[in-house]
């Protein structure tokens, strides 16, 4: 095989308990397969890759060859850094995300690479997240995150002035913004999918950001004074980075998306479960308006007659299939010899 | 503490699964994930026959039936996302718990969701455990992802388990000058978290400078901004027969989901 820095097999050396229970921890962001409808996970897809081509040209206009070396090793960094926690209360402890940094240090588009690289290892070593919600978790974690910490952080920046306290305020409300900005959207695609109702998704997924957040920021805080402190003219490489109207360009849609994707819910006046549970429980003079469904239970409408026709159906169907596979290997096969 | 699990995921082994073309692989898992997640909620007859292929795969790995059936509880804890569903889904009701009413349908749904999510991840458990990290990347840039890409991504595997010992070593320093009780920590956590933070950036700096001498290193060799590989040897009859098999097999399971 052509890449060979195969590493030697080592035995994890968790238990399998443990495995579950770093799950657990790691809850958050990392939206597993199944919980997304597949209408919605392939949105998330065509975003990602539409975005992260962009991100490769600019990137690659931006450094040139150093490209593979320095966006590899950073994410390596980012991922080895999120690794660096500290004790929160109740054996809980909060850890980096870390792409609010990483567009802070390099810009947004370089920020977009570095987390998808490590989303996508995450996911397909680890199973940190599903392959199907690949597309969003990288838009949730990677995407979202490096955009809205980069603009944050300029705005502020701009706002402030110059000096250590305003890039270190910056830096903290861009890293907290980051976090949540990631969290409503995570809520939003998993009411898009039905699987959670947004009237419950959003105040519990924005609820336990909030704290998250503020983790992050302190972090981000602290690792920026460090930088500030011993290398202060890596501050400058994010704000040299070419593509920054673009970046511009590129959250402001992001912007208008999930605004627009907050709101269709809202505005569809679909009376739904949720309501119910508010009756239940009494407080529906309150409640919001949440299950929106694209996709209410399939049904093929032109079958309705009894079994025999399924089995045929089954049968033919299956038929089908298997020669298009058939004939597809056969010609790969034609194509290859 | 450090809290990922930094063993290498995959088994070395010579069984059926380990020898099949790593691009088959990955096309089989990708279709299989998307069967689960195209089946109706309450397709049971459907997922059980997913399920028996996940077992009839595992079989065939040598890596023992449980292998992945063990591991398969991590996408778990996400459940609690889905938690309402029962609750909030309006369908005949089943069970009243105070206030809320159980609904047949929500339940249904929510049942179907978790069962989609711990068949993926099996599947997903045991390609991982089955394809060496290189031939994983191998496989998707011969599937077209972009070259850069790849290259960043195999980049990033070479060195986050050095910055993983880097960081390993950070914390190890940082336990040594702090002293701690059994279940207390010292500082308030304002302070911690900037400890933290000052680990991170420090582990930032020794990244870049790393990636610098990288740079030059590899400018020494003659890198001229591409990563050179082989062709790719053609897929045997073998592959060719399990991915027609797996796909049609796949259609039949997904045809049953949604016609009964």
């Amino acid at each position: 095989m052509p890449f060979d820095h195969r590493s030697a097999p080592v035995e994890s050396q968790l238990s399998d308990k443990e495995i579950v229970m770093r799950h657990f921890i790691d809850l958050y962001l990392h939206i597993p397969d199944g919980f997304l409808s597949t209408p919605i996970a392939l949105v998330g897809w065509v975003i990602m890759v539409v975005l992260v081509a962009a991100a490769l040209r600019q990137t690659r206009g931006q450094l040139g060859d150093k490209q593979v070396p320095l966006m590899g090793v950073l994410a390596a960094f980012i991922f080895a850094a999120q690794a660096i926690n500290f004790p929160v209360a109740g054996g809980t402890s909060g850890h980096l995300l870390g792409g609010t940094l990483a567009a802070i240090i390099l810009g947004p588009w370089a920020a977009v690479l570095i987390m998808t690289s490590v989303v996508a290892v995450q996911a397909f070593i680890f199973q940190d997240g599903g392959l199907l919600a690949l597309g969003f978790n990288v838009v949730n974690m990677g995407i979202l995150t490096a955009f809205t910490g980069h603009l944050t952080y300029q705005l502020l920046k701009r706002l402030l002035g110059e000096g250590r306290i305003s890039v270190l305020i910056a830096g903290a409300v861009g890293a907290w913004l980051s976090v949540m900005v990631g969290a409503v959207a995570t809520a939003i695609e998993l009411a898009l999918s039905g699987a959670s109702p947004l009237g419950v998704a959003l105040p519990a997924m924005a609820g336990v950001h909030i704290l998250i957040g503020l983790g992050e920021a302190l972090i981000t805080v602290g690792a920026l004074a460090f930088i500030y402190a011993t290398r202060r003219d890596l501050l400058n490489i994010g704000e040299a980075a070419p593509g920054k109207a673009g970046a511009g360009w590129v959250a402001v849609g992001l912007g208008i998306a999930l605004a627009a994707a907050v709101f269709s819910p809202l505005a569809s006046g679909d009376p739904d479960g949720l309501n119910r549970v508010a009756a239940d429980l009494g407080f529906d003079g309150r409640a919001l308006d949440p299950v929106y469904e694209i996709f209410s239970g399939y049904s093929i409408p032109f079958i309705t007659e009894g079994n025999v026709s399924k089995i045929v159906a089954v049968g033919v169907g299956t038929f089908v299939v298997f020669g298009i596979a058939f004939f597809a290997a056969r010609l790969q096969k034609r194509a290859s010899a | 503490m450090l809290h990922i699990d930094l063993a290498d995921h995959a088994r070395h082994g010579s069984s059926r699964v380990h020898r099949l073309d790593p691009r088959v692989k990955v096309i089989a898992t990708l279709l299989f994930i998307l069967t689960a997640s195209l089946l109706p909620s309450g397709a049971w007859l459907s997922f059980v026959f997913l399920f028996l292929a996940t077992l009839v795969v595992a079989s065939q790995t040598g890596l023992g039936i449980t292998y992945a059936l063990r591991r398969s509880f991590v996408a778990l804890p996400f459940a609690l996302a889905a938690i309402t569903l029962p609750f909030t889904v309006p369908g005949p009701a089943i069970a009243q718990f105070g206030p809320l009413t159980l609904s047949a349908d929500g339940t249904i749904r929510f049942l179907s969701l978790l069962i989609k999510s711990w068949l993926s991840v099996q599947i997903a458990l045991m390609m991982t455990a089955t394809t060496a990290f290189a031939d994983l990347l191998w496989a998707l840039r011969e599937l077209r992802v972009p070259r850069p890409l790849i290259s960043i991504v195999s980049f990033m595997y070479r060195y986050m388990f050095v910055l993983a010992d880097e960081s390993l070593r950070l914390t190890r320093a940082r336990a040594s000058r702090s002293a701690a009780g059994a279940g207390r920590t010292g500082g308030g956590l304002i302070w911690r978290g900037k400890v933290a933070g000052g680990l991170v950036g420090n582990l930032a700096l020794r990244a870049f400078e790393r990636s610098e001498r990288v740079y030059n290193a590899m400018l020494a060799r003659g890198f001229q901004g591409e990563l050179k590989t082989l062709t790719p040897p053609a897929l045997t009859d073998t592959d060719r027969n399990t991915l027609v098999g797996w796909v049609t097999f796949l259609a039949m399971v997904g045809l049953m989901g949604f016609i009964f």
